[in-house]
């Protein structure tokens, strides 16, 4: 009777029976606004922060979108936007060779160092 | 520290953190720990009167905005128009609140029962007739262009008389003024971002944006002429005439719509206004009805 | 003179992408949006977002419908906030899809199209102002057990989006307690809404959690990835412990006769769910469902020349 409902995501209850077709169409989408990765420093002396993205015409929209969207109950000082097309990234993978070395450099941490205790603003 | 700033100090920060959870919604009393004395020398009557003025035409444009809700252009722009929407039911709250504070509650109070407080009395159970918002606002949304150019109308006019109130002699509007300030500069931009937007963007866009400029521009008619009350509290240093406001709102007006290549019709023959001298127009009848019908159907319930 | 020549290393072979993606989940981290992963995985995990994101959407028009009566100007406000949180979370959500190859427009068409859907719960109507309260308290609070787990989703952009969605959620559900708390001191006219409301809500909110376990033929992938955490009834049940002792507080009655504590168990036995009327819902035959898809193609095809005019200006605007 009920097999035709499955409660993936947050609300719950949804149809996944065979009526429900999944078989992606060729897609009539018009052109959507391009995507912006939206960075915060949620305060002064600290970093910005990834926390998510939007779609905006072009930077100043998105920079006000992120406002909006983003930092609606203060939770920022200060915002980055920038194009999601212009994010240079290494790829293809976060396992990548350009990181798998690094997995062993463990000299780059500052705790491989044992400090004696006594020694201050270490 | 002088009695303005108490009072600023108080409405921006007596809610401690709550504001984070979502603006203007911590609270019960929007002036709760104000200092609500008014300075010697200044009428309460004119006060109150004042102050509905300028509640009424937030809480009627904070309607309007809301009906986009659901129903915006895209989920970035419902964000949006919802943040101006809350930023004005923020100011309506105190104004009506002020308002309240001064005695100014008339026959509302009568039909609301005890529990309501002043602000819900003033927005709920008065009629039409004794709202005093102008016709500006309570004009229908229209498609997004119509909309966003009279958002830049309203937001213009409400920008230059809330930075000139900060001065105003009554430390409370001071202080609701002087919060207003950047919510409204940020209303004003957005506005324009968007008139320049739609203005110089497709030939579509610049049809529709020049046709809600043409339909917004008469309402501007209504602004500029101080009704009795504005005159007499302006002439004590409470309230500022509008017609000082004209420069600068034409200018910022002239500026963005010359930038959006849109035409800059004639202004407009000033009259006195309609809505501030209660006539309310069938459309914010109307717009009243949705907004007052629960409300009214049980006076004596609390929410 | 030759060159040297820059040896890339040798792209992995599918069984060893799969052995390390198997690895990554044993362990408990976090699949991120470059990490190879099986497609089965990546369209499960693209459909469950994007219909969580629907169901956020959707779900502003059941209450949105109540922002310009609402009977006070602070619970115009509360609401109004609360309707914005629901495009962000639909945002955080999108925005957490498209980490995965999929595009926001894209799936908005799918939902207009009917060929995604979204939760059904959202196509019943809501007819006072007591339904403001009960979603907020009995449809979030339901949401809010499925979703903290999702907290720890496999998928690192979901579960990030989940952490920003509940922290926000908390005020959701506190909101409409206290709604239903003060109707509950008003009159009796409020009192006998919050009864309407509790009884028209309390099943459909039970179905929101699924079917029952032994009829979940999606779940057991589901868990074994990582994408979902705790079963059905588990999570049901969770929701049903909460909720009976927050309505004895509040003096409202759950329309079952059969719920009572099991002294055995410490928990609380309920009564057999109606899944045909939920099936009758699914299958279009619910209030609303047709108003609510009418509404966001609306929103889209309305409104269509703004966004392509913001797109004109910034080609304009380009240099």
């Amino acid at each position: 009777m009920s097999t035709d409902l499955t409660a993936e995501g947050g609300h719950g209850a949804v149809p996944t029976g065979p009526e429900v077709p999944v078989e992606p169409k060729a897609s009539t989408a018009r052109r959507d606004w391009p995507l912006y990765e939206v960075f915060v420093r949620g305060k002064r002396g600290l970093n910005h922060v990834h926390v998510g993205s939007l779609h905006a015409p072009d930077d100043e929209m998105a920079v006000h979108a992120a406002r909006d969207l983003y930092t609606r109950r203060n939770e920022g000082v200060s915002i980055w936007v920038v194009r999601s097309a212009d994010i240079t990234a290494s790829s293809p993978d976060e396992k990548d060779p350009m990181f798998a070395p690094n997995g062993d450099k463990v000299y780059r941490h500052p705790t491989f160092y044992e400090i004696p205790e006594n020694v201050p603003h270490m | 520290m002088g009695h303005e700033e108490t009072v600023y100090d108080a409405l921006d920060h007596a809610h401690g953190g709550e504001g984070q959870w979502a603006f203007g919604t911590g609270f019960d009393d929007p002036l709760a720990g104000v200092d609500t004395t008014v300075p010697e020398g200044i009428d309460p009557a004119d006060l109150g009167a004042y102050c509905l003025m300028l509640g009424d035409d937030a809480l009627v444009l904070c309607q309007r905005l809301t009906q986009w809700v659901t129903n915006a252009p895209e989920l970035e722009e419902e964000v949006a128009l919802a943040n101006c929407g809350l930023d004005l039911l923020g100011q309506a709250r105190l104004l009506l609140a002020r308002a309240g504070s001064v005695g100014v509650l008339g026959r509302s109070r009568t039909l609301a029962t005890d529990p309501v407080p002043d602000e819900d009395a003033l927005a709920y159970f008065r009629d039409p007739d004794e709202f005093r918002s102008s016709w500006l606002v309570a004009a229908p949304n229209g498609d997004f262009g119509q909309t966003v150019v009279r958002l830049l109308a309203a937001s213009a006019w409400r920008l230059a008389l809330f930075a000139r109130l900060r001065e105003s002699r009554d430390p409370v509007l001071a202080a609701i003024a002087a919060k207003g300030v950047p919510e409204l500069t940020y209303h004003r931009d957005h506005a324009a971002r968007w008139v320049l937007r739609l203005g110089d963007g497709t030939a579509e866009s610049h049809r529709r944006a020049q046709a809600g400029v043409d339909t917004v521009w008469p309402l501007l008619a209504d602004l500029f002429t101080a009704t009795d009350v504005e005159a007499r509290l302006a002439a004590t240093g409470v309230a500022v005439d509008p017609a000082q406001l004209r420069d600068e709102v034409r200018g910022v007006l002239t500026l963005v719509l010359e930038r959006a290549t849109l035409t800059v019709p004639a202004w407009p023959a000033e009259q006195p206004s309609r809505g501030r001298a209660g006539e309310p127009g069938p459309e914010l009848t109307a717009l009243l009805a949705d907004l007052q019908g629960l409300a009214r159907a049980h006076p004596d319930a609390v929410w | 003179m030759s060159a040297p020549t820059l040896d890339r290393p040798a792209a992995p072979d599918e069984a060893a992408l799969q052995a390390h993606f198997d690895a990554v989940i044993a362990a408990g981290h976090r699949i991120e949006p470059r990490d190879w992963m099986p497609e089965g995985y990546r369209q499960g995990l693209i459909r469950q977002i994007a219909q969580h994101a629907h169901s956020e959407i959707i779900g502003m028009q059941p209450e949105g419908d109540w922002l310009l009566a609402a009977p006070s100007l602070r619970r115009k406000a509360i609401l109004l906030a609360k309707v914005q949180d629901e495009a962000g979370h639909g945002m955080y959500l999108y925005s957490a899809a498209e980490t995965l190859g999929a595009d926001r427009a894209d799936l908005t068409d799918k939902l207009i199209e009917r060929r995604q859907k979204y939760s059904s719960i959202f196509n019943y109507p809501t007819l006072t102002y007591a339904d403001v309260g009960v979603i907020g308290w009995l449809v979030d609070g339901a949401a809010i057990c499925n979703q903290v787990p999702l907290c720890r989703s496999s998928y690192g952009p979901y579960a990030r989006a989940m952490i920003r969605v509940c922290k926000e959620e908390s005020f959701h559900q506190r909101q409409g307690y206290e709604l239903l708390m003060t109707m509950m001191a008003g009159s009796d006219a409020q009192r006998a809404m919050v009864a309407d409301a509790v009884d028209r809500w309390w099943w459909p909110s039970l179905m929101m959690f699924g079917p029952p376990d032994d009829d979940s033929p999606n779940s057991a992938q589901s868990m074994r990835w990582g994408v979902k955490r705790h079963s059905n009834d588990e999570l049901r049940q969770r929701f049903v412990d909460m909720t009976v002792p927050q309505a004895a507080v509040l003096g409202v009655t759950l329309p079952d006769p059969e719920l009572a504590l099991d002294p055995a168990t410490g928990r609380y036995r309920f009564g057999p769910i109606d899944w045909s009327e939920l099936k009758a819902v699914i299958a279009g035959n619910g209030p609303c469902n047709a108003e609510r898809i009418a509404r966001r193609r609306a929103a889209r095809d309305d409104n269509a020349w703004v966004t392509e005019a913001a797109t004109a200006y910034a080609s304009k605007h380009a240099a």
